[in-house]
């Protein structure tokens, strides 16, 4: 059902964990299935210098954050805040329809992380 | 690499035993005659088919001419209630449960669209319906009452015998879907005063896609189907002789060893039970004790159970899950919520189902699996690390 790609990230996900000393911090649950996600960004010089993620969720759901951190890592927020669900589950080499609500689980923590770190800039 | 390979997942299907294949091998390209010949190699398959006929009557305490055999679980429950409801001059009421298969929740569904009436009866937070609300739900014109043996999910064991009773008494008809009873557990149609059975060869190690409905007699439907004469007309068609002969060995067999393998499989659960929730934050969904031998069905909190399902599935563990992520609708079960769980616990829910070949060492390797698996995904949590 998965790709080998879902399936590799699923197993050896990257960026797992919390960020002490983050700049800010996305979360969105799941309004279809019930799954959460947080996740934690350092920036500097207006990179994405760090991220780290916790999830729970199904198996598209961990690939979906593990893949997108690998994404967004080392690009500016101009370029992070144009990635959408899409570009994950493309990297990921697709996912089953019914799984592609997942990689919005992703998406929108990383949007929801940006625009926290926007108001924090802000203030 | 993976070591073992471990198939808990005997609520969905069960292997064909090599005996029970051997058994049916011949009816292939051997004695391939339509029983309805009149010829002599027609007649030989015949007889083939009722013997088997009189295997399954036999297994379940029945007469031979009460056995009626279809496709499997689905066909025999859509037949006994649309068949009954259809037999009807007009419509009337059901009493069904919340808890009930597809096979028949949808059926009563469809029932209602019909113009019929339907009591969908709630269960206890162990899934056990109460006999006496059965009692209460009776109508003057309530037709039949539905009520599973036993749950394919969780595993619990409903009071069907008292359920029986309560029909009896009240003249109306009773059917039970027993497909995760017959072959695991002693039942008799007598004593649970059953107008109508459903059971399905692939649970009890015979094959896919046949199936029988008993149906006491003098009991009457209006079959689903028109063709042949086959099957006393209730299912009409040439018969799936290879299937009938297979469920009519595979049940032989699954009776006659019946106690045993009761308490063979019934240690190995418990022994599954104890070293899951061992692990901490693991919660048993069913009844500790009024539960098919072989359902073990646990929440894992904090966790998710398809990603759960994955990392056991890598281990060569085979089980299944009723979490949102791994219905296709993205809800939770019906059963699970029937129980009342809330959408966190019921979202971690696994099932493993014991069964033929499993042993201790299958257990074993299981909960040798299972911590890091937990471990691993709860790291990942983002409740496990606020809780
Ligand atoms: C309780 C119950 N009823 C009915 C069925 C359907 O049986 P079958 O697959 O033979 O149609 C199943 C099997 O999934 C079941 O567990
Ligand atoms: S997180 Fe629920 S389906 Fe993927």
């Amino acid at each position: 059902m998965y790709s080998e790609k879902v399936m590799e990230h699923f197993n050896n996900p990257r960026n797992v964990g919390e960020l002490n000393d983050a700049d800010a911090i996305g979360e969105t649950g799941s309004f279809k299935c019930g799954d959460t996600m947080k996740l934690y960004i350092k920036v500097k010089d207006d990179r994405i210098e760090d991220i780290k993620f916790q999830t729970y969720g199904c198996g598209a759901a961990i690939a979906s954050s593990s893949m997108l951190t690998e994404m967004v890592k080392g690009k500016t927020i101009e370029e992070a805040l144009k990635i959408n669900n899409q570009d994950v589950a493309n990297e990921l080499g697709g996912l089953p329809p019914m799984k592609l609500h997942c990689s919005n689980l992703a998406a929108d923590a990383l949007q929801d992380a940006l625009a926290n770190y926007r108001l924090k800039q802000q203030s | 690499m993976q070591s073992r390979l471990v198939y808990m997942d005997h609520g969905a299907t069960t292997p064909v035993r090599p005996e029970v294949y051997d058994y049916m091998k011949p009816y292939f390209s051997e004695l391939y005659g339509n029983p309805s010949s009149l010829h002599a190699f027609g007649r030989k398959v015949r007889q083939a088919v009722e013997e088997a006929r009189k295997k399954t009557a036999a297994a379940i305490g029945a007469n031979p001419e009460e056995i009626y055999f279809t496709a499997g679980g689905t066909e025999s429950n859509n037949i006994a209630l649309r068949g009954t409801a259809r037999k009807r001059a007009k419509p009337g009421h059901v009493i069904t449960s919340s808890i009930e298969h597809h096979a028949v929740l949808d059926v009563c569904h469809d029932l209602e669209k019909e113009g019929h009436r339907v009591t969908f009866l709630p269960v206890d937070r162990y899934g056990r319906i109460d006999p006496d609300a059965v009692k209460k739900a009776i109508e003057k014109d309530t037709f039949i009452i539905s009520i599973m043996a036993a749950n394919n999910e969780i595993g619990t064991l409903q009071p069907i015998r008292e359920i029986g009773a309560i029909a009896r008494e009240y003249g109306v008809l009773f059917h039970t879907d027993a497909v995760q009873v017959v072959g695991q557990l002693p039942l008799d149609v007598n004593t649970i005063n059953a107008d109508f059975l459903s059971l399905s060869a692939h649970k009890f190690n015979g094959p896919k896609g046949i199936g029988a409905l008993f149906m006491k007699k003098g009991a009457k439907i209006d079959p689903l189907y028109r063709g042949g004469s086959q099957e006393g007309k209730i299912r009409p068609g040439t018969e799936n002789v290879p299937g009938i002969i297979g469920l009519g060995k595979a049940l032989e067999v699954a009776v006659s060893e019946i106690s045993e393998k009761k308490s063979k499989i019934e240690t190995l659960r418990d022994r599954l039970i104890e070293g899951l929730s061992a692990l901490g934050d693991v919660v048993l969904n069913g009844h500790p004790v009024e539960r098919l031998p072989g359902n073990v069905n646990v929440s894992f909190k904090y966790i998710e159970g398809e990603s759960v399902l994955l990392s056991f599935d890598m281990e060569g563990i085979f089980a299944s899950s009723g979490s949102a992520c791994s219905s296709g609708s993205l809800e939770p079960s019906h059963v699970l919520s029937a129980i009342g769980l809330d959408h966190a616990t019921a979202h971690g829910s696994v099932r493993f189902s014991l069964g033929f070949g499993n042993s201790e060492e299958d257990v074993d390797y299981v909960l040798e699996k299972a911590p890091p698996i937990v471990e691993r995904l709860r790291s990942m949590s983002p409740t496990y690390h606020a809780r």
